[in-house]
């Protein structure tokens, strides 16, 4: 397997997918079907094919793997490199995974243009999995960029009534970040020489220069997060994308921006990370406490599940910025499920919208009564984004909340009030669409999940209990990675003088005397005298 | 055997839940009932060997890792010692009897599988709960009973008060969960672990650490333990946390007794002297577990006296003894509060499936102003009630008396202000308790009928199978206390809990052995309290009717502001849940949509459409427009040019 450049091989399947969609011919319903079963294939292969690249990374290795290395404009030090680590194989995988999910989904969802919607789909694969592959500055930038272009299409074309707002919204919120992070990049190039992150990685930046570099990158990235309060285009993106769209969006997309922090920010520009800690957690706390009390208000279902995006994103940026251990594995292990929780919700509204066109809270109710499997499945995902332990939801949270409060308690309480928020605003969702009498006509008429429905929401349902049972298969393919991260993260700030030579471990537990305790004995010690 | 009896309900929930169309609903009850009283044989068996077998019977059973980060590493496990084994009977026990009387409870409800599913999936919660070897794997049973809990009170979803109970539980819990989650980061950060064996080795070292704590160098044991409390608090309905406990009564009958009454509300008993070690060193946080467990059991008791809801004056009973269980705790006296949780299980499940079997046979009527009467016709139900109520009261031989006598006397025994405090507001409440409890029994029971012609033509006895539990539960009530007394608070206390709880032990011993030298006295104010309240309420509802009236017409402010629960609902509605919506409106409204878009896109994107507007006016298409204009440029440019030098 050595030879295969298995990382391209995975990055350019599904482009070559949609060159043969584009070549379908024909009746517009034969195109239809036939586009609709060539994307469906090739982005199985590419799953399948993306497995491989899990069997051929080794976790104890911290460093980068699978790297493949093509010289393209050797003048300017700027080539094609490709490589992964801890921090981007599942995310790999996850667009990999989500992608046929998104095919199938959309399968009698979309009606007009199919043909060009399974050639945006696949694309937009290409260029996500092509981004978190990418070493090289310049090729990072074009894929951050190209995700832009098929999901503005994605909603403009096949979105709601509102669209055209909403895919300009997005554009504009993302394109000013994204043109920032491009003069940040020029600057790191300029100074670096060279365009290999690798190489960014351990180049040691001026701590002034390091301050602006993080600001255009932070900017960047928080648009992408989205961290409040750069969210607003996120509630409208939503609401009008395809539910495809949706689940690509949430699922994987944001994951872009807690990348990007991670790689960027945290790993090149250590010192800026250190000077900013406290804007990000005033920034993540507002995110955590104010969106979800926005969710709170909302009468349309899928805007409330775009806000609680926002506050579960809240907890990413915190984790990551905590800059320890708990903290940044529990950032990693919140993206994963949030990955998955977030897109399987959205697919659990895209299956009510589909049947009675709205997403009007008010015009649905009482559907455990005729809908018993959905109830169910809708359930399991509610309670996986409320943080019950035994979901993915749970580790995350809890591992960011820890690692929040050794860094500074404050942040810990703050973030901690999400446990109840979040839950009263899903419980009322949750309440609203299947509790209370079922008396209207049309939802009385709604037909339960379908087999295919049922085929994709029955693997989301088994990872976000794996996740949530066993978490360590998972961390332990990011941890060595993370570890590294933070130790070099540590050496650096030291280096500059920012903390002190022992590396400060969690407690902060002063002691006094130890000796009063003494008169204290078990019960089973008292059993002699009597 | 310790895995059959933990996960058998697990497997039962799983087929009933998944399968339960395949199996039908004889076969979902046959399978759910089956697994847990196979698990209730099993928890015996284990409570023998590990109660009567010492120090070496206790183990813990590693199952697999769960989370691994860094040095936080937490693992599946299951812990079983004296304190587990206890919870297990009690735990399986009821919920094994709850099970077999569902079976006819429910039997004209249309959706029995899901309810027995429910049911065995809160027992498996449960079960995971009492056997965590670690915080946070106690943190997963004390979730998970909450979700069955939330599932069983909304199990007639199509009712909204149901809905809105069930919300309220889950809700008012994740408040205590808040404190919780945040007590086990304290754990973590002073003990750097949340496994129970590490700390409870640290824990005497600890004991005057401090840590930092919003920006407060503060007692670090107390801290934790504080936090630890509230997450307690929430699941044991105390004074503060306590208004989901009365509106959960939405549930089904069995679910109020097995969850609201024996069980999962004693969860925040079970963690205290699950940590005892720890909260030893913590006095101050001790003081506050008194205070607040002696108000709650004095305010629930007052707020019992004036209800007229069947079950809602058992909740409310419930709600006081927890109180008496807390108290005991923070007096010390652990065994003492966990020998009340044993006892309270029987004889509460029992008054809870006995005021199941009334309302069932008055067609589902819960207000006793309209029942009274019917003692003739369902003599053995009243009989299992006047158990259940012996027992409360605190009545010789019956279980009540041991473990709320030995509390009282420990909260004597204390010597402290706090602790003579929580002994009077007790003994106030044991008073009330036989008080509200003779009440119910004669308003239900006695009297004329007031319920219409046609209940009463239809008031008939329960059928075996909601019987036989009653008679198991009966046994408890009326031979735990006797039984066990020597072994949970007596002389065999030590053997019998082999290190599983800690009592610091001071000149004259732990507070378990002070409490047997308080004067002669003591003992018997319980029973003389217990004794004052029925006759009492034979005096205002058997005597004398037009008493309660006039008393109530005398104190009418008085009456009206504790029949209305001291206003919990009200104040809490007030202050959290409309300033949060209003709050949430506002902020989108004002936040996002006016300040964040308003100057962010939508901002530039006028001021860019304004600009425009501005500039296309500038090409005016006259030509003496242009000349103008640029004369104009050319004399401001000499003019800079020539004053700039």
């Amino acid at each position: 397997m050595a030879d295969v450049p298995i990382l391209s091989l995975t990055t350019f399947l599904p482009l070559v997918g949609a060159l043969f969609i584009l070549l379908i011919r024909g009746e517009e319903q034969n195109v239809a079907r036939n586009a609709k079963s060539v994307a469906l294939w090739t982005s199985i292969i590419t799953f399948v094919v993306s497995l491989f690249i899990l069997t051929g990374f080794d976790p104890s290795n911290p460093g980068f793997q699978l790297v493949e290395e093509v010289q393209w404009l050797p003048a300017f030090n700027i080539a094609y490199i490709k490589g992964i680590d801890g921090v981007s194989v599942w995310f790999v995988l996850a667009s990999t995974l989500l992608t046929p999910i998104c095919v199938v989904a959309s399968w009698d969802a979309v009606e007009k243009r199919v043909k060009e919607f399974m050639i945006a789909l696949l694309v937009l694969e290409t260029m996500l999995v092509g981004m978190f592959t990418a070493l090289d500055f310049v090729l990072f930038y074009f894929f951050f960029e190209g995700v832009l272009l098929p999901m503005f299409l994605m909603i403009g074309i096949w979105g709601g009534p509102n669209r055209v707002y909403a895919s300009y919204k997005f554009f504009i919120y993302t394109f000013v970040g994204s043109v920032l992070m491009l003069l940040a990049i020029l600057a790191m190039y300029l100074t670096a020489g060279t365009m290999d992150m690798r190489v960014m990685v351990d180049y040691p930046f001026s701590s002034n220069m390091q301050i602006w570099l993080w600001l255009a990158f932070f900017i960047a990235f928080a648009v992408k997060t989205p961290i409040w309060p750069a969210h607003t285009w996120l509630p409208f993106a939503h609401v009008e994308a395809p539910t495809a769209g949706s689940v690509m969006l949430a699922g994987v997309m944001l994951k872009m921006g807690g990348y990007g922090l991670i790689r960027a920010n945290i790993q090149m520009l250590p010192e800026a990370s250190f000077y900013f800690q406290n804007l990000v957690f005033v920034m993540s706390i507002g995110a955590i406490i104010y969106t979800s009390l926005v969710a709170l208000a909302q009468s349309d279902m899928k805007k409330m599940i775009a806000y609680s995006s926002v506050a579960h994103m809240g907890y990413v940026s915190m984790g990551i910025f905590t800059m320890n251990q708990q903290g940044l594995d529990g950032a990693m292990f919140q993206m994963l499920s949030h990955t998955f929780v977030s897109a399987a919700l959205f697919l659990c509204i895209g299956v009510a919208y589909n049947r009675l066109h709205t997403r009007e809270m008010a015009a649905y109710g009482g559907m455990a009564k005729n809908m018993p499997r959905y109830a169910v499945v809708f359930a399991i995902f509610m309670f996986a984004s409320v943080g019950l332990p035994g979901t993915s939801g749970f580790v995350g949270e809890f591992l960011t909340m820890l690692g929040a409060f050794e860094a500074n308690t404050w942040v810990g309480l703050f973030s901690a009030t999400g446990l109840v928020l979040g839950a009263a605003y899903m419980l009322l969702l949750f309440r609203k669409l299947f509790f209370g009498k079922l008396d209207k006509p049309e939802v009385k008429a709604m037909q339960d999940l379908n087999w295919k429905e049922v085929s994709f929401f029955a693997p989301l349902v088994a990872i976000v209990i794996i996740m949530g049972v066993y978490p360590a298969s998972f961390q332990n393919v990011y941890n060595p990675t993370l570890e590294k991260i933070l130790a070099d993260h540590q050496a650096s700030l030291r280096s500059a003088g920012l903390i002190e030579a022992q590396p400060t471990q969690t407690a902060h537990v002063t002691q006094e005397t130890a000796s009063t305790a003494a008169q204290g004995q078990p019960v089973a010690d008292k059993a002699s005298e009597n | 055997m310790e895995i059959a009896a933990i996960f058998l309900p697990l497997l039962g929930a799983f087929i009933a839940g998944f399968f339960g169309r395949l199996i039908g609903d004889r076969g979902a009850q046959i399978v759910t009932c089956a697994g847990v009283l196979t698990a209730a044989v099993l928890s015996v068996l284990l409570f023998t060997e590990i109660g009567f077998g010492g120090h070496e019977a206790a183990r813990t059973i590693h199952l697999f890792t769960w989370i691994d980060s860094g040095t936080f590493e937490v693992s599946w496990s299951l812990r079983i010692d004296t304190l587990t084994a206890v919870m297990l009977v009690v735990v399986n026990g009821v919920s094994a009897m709850v099970h077999v009387y569902s079976v006819g409870y429910m039997s004209h409800d249309p959706s029995k599988a899901r309810f027995m599913a429910y049911l065995s999936l809160f027992t498996f919660m449960m079960l995971m709960l009492v056997t965590a070897d670690n915080l946070l794997q106690m943190f997963f049973g004390w979730e998970g009973v909450g979700v069955a809990s939330y599932l069983l009170i909304n199990f007639w979803y199509e009712k909204k008060s149901a809905n809105d109970a069930s919300m309220k539980a889950f809700l008012v819990n994740r408040v205590g969960d808040f404190g919780f989650a945040l007590g086990i980061m304290a754990v973590f950060v002073i003990f750097g672990s949340v496994q129970f064996d590490t700390i409870f080795a640290q824990a005497a070292s600890k004991a005057d650490a401090t840590f930092n704590f919003l920006g407060f160098q503060v007692h670090a044991l107390t801290c934790a333990c504080l936090l630890l409390f509230v997450g307690a608090m929430g699941k044991s309905a105390q004074l503060g946390l306590h208004t989901w406990l009365p509106d959960a009564m939405e549930g089904p009958t069995p679910v109020s007794a097995l969850i609201h009454a024996a069980t999962m509300v004693t969860a925040g008993v079970f963690m205290l002297a699950r940590m005892s070690p720890v909260f030893e060193y913590a006095p101050v946080a001790l003081e506050v577990v008194t205070v607040l467990g002696a108000l709650t059991a004095f305010v629930a008791a007052t707020i019992g006296l004036t209800q007229f809801d069947i079950k809602r004056v058992i909740a409310y009973s419930t709600m006081s003894q927890l109180g008496y269980m807390f108290f005991a705790i923070g007096v010390g006296a652990y065994p003492a509060a966990v020998f009340h949780l044993m006892t309270h299980a029987f004889f509460k499940a029992l008054l809870f499936l006995g005021a199941g079997s009334v309302i069932h046979a008055m067609s589902d009527e819960q207000d006793m102003r309209n029942m009274g009467g019917i003692w003739k016709q369902i003599p053995v139900t009243y009989v299992m009630m006047w158990i259940g109520n012996l027992a409360l009261a605190g009545i010789p031989i019956f279980a009540g008396f041991y473990s709320k006598d030995m509390i009282l006397e420990v909260a004597f025994a204390k010597h402290t202000g706090i602790g003579n405090f929580a002994f009077w507001m007790g003994i106030a409440a044991a008073f009330m308790t036989a008080f509200y409890s003779w009440r119910l029994l004669i308003m239900t029971f006695h009297g004329k009928p007031r319920a219409s012609e046609k209940v009463m033509a239809h008031v008939h006895e329960s059928p075996l199978v909601m019987l036989a539990p009653l008679f198991v539960l009966a046994t408890g009530a009326v031979l735990a206390g006797i039984v066990a007394k020597d072994w949970f608070v007596g002389h065999e206390l030590a053997e019998f809990w082999s290190g599983s709880i800690f009592m610091l032990a001071g000149e004259h011993g732990t507070i378990i052995d002070a409490a047997h030298h308080v004067p002669g006295w003591v003992p018997y104010a319980p029973l003389v309290a217990g004794l004052t309240g029925i006759a009492l309420a034979y005096v205002f509802y058997m005597f004398a009717p037009g008493l309660p009236a006039a008393f109530v017409g005398t104190f009418k402010a008085i009456h009206a502001f504790v029949f209305r629960k001291y206003m919990f609902d009200e104040l809490y509605n007030a202050l959290f849940v409309r300033p949060a919506m209003k709050l949430g409106f506002g902020l989108w409204k004002v936040g996002d949509v006016a300040i964040i878009d308003g100057l962010g896109p939508d901002g530039a994107a006028k001021v860019t459409r304004g600009l425009s507007v501005v500039a296309s006016r500038l090409q005016s298409g006259y030509v003496y427009h242009y000349a103008f204009v640029m004369v104009i440029g050319v004399v401001a440019l000499a003019g800079w040019f020539f004053l700039a030098r």
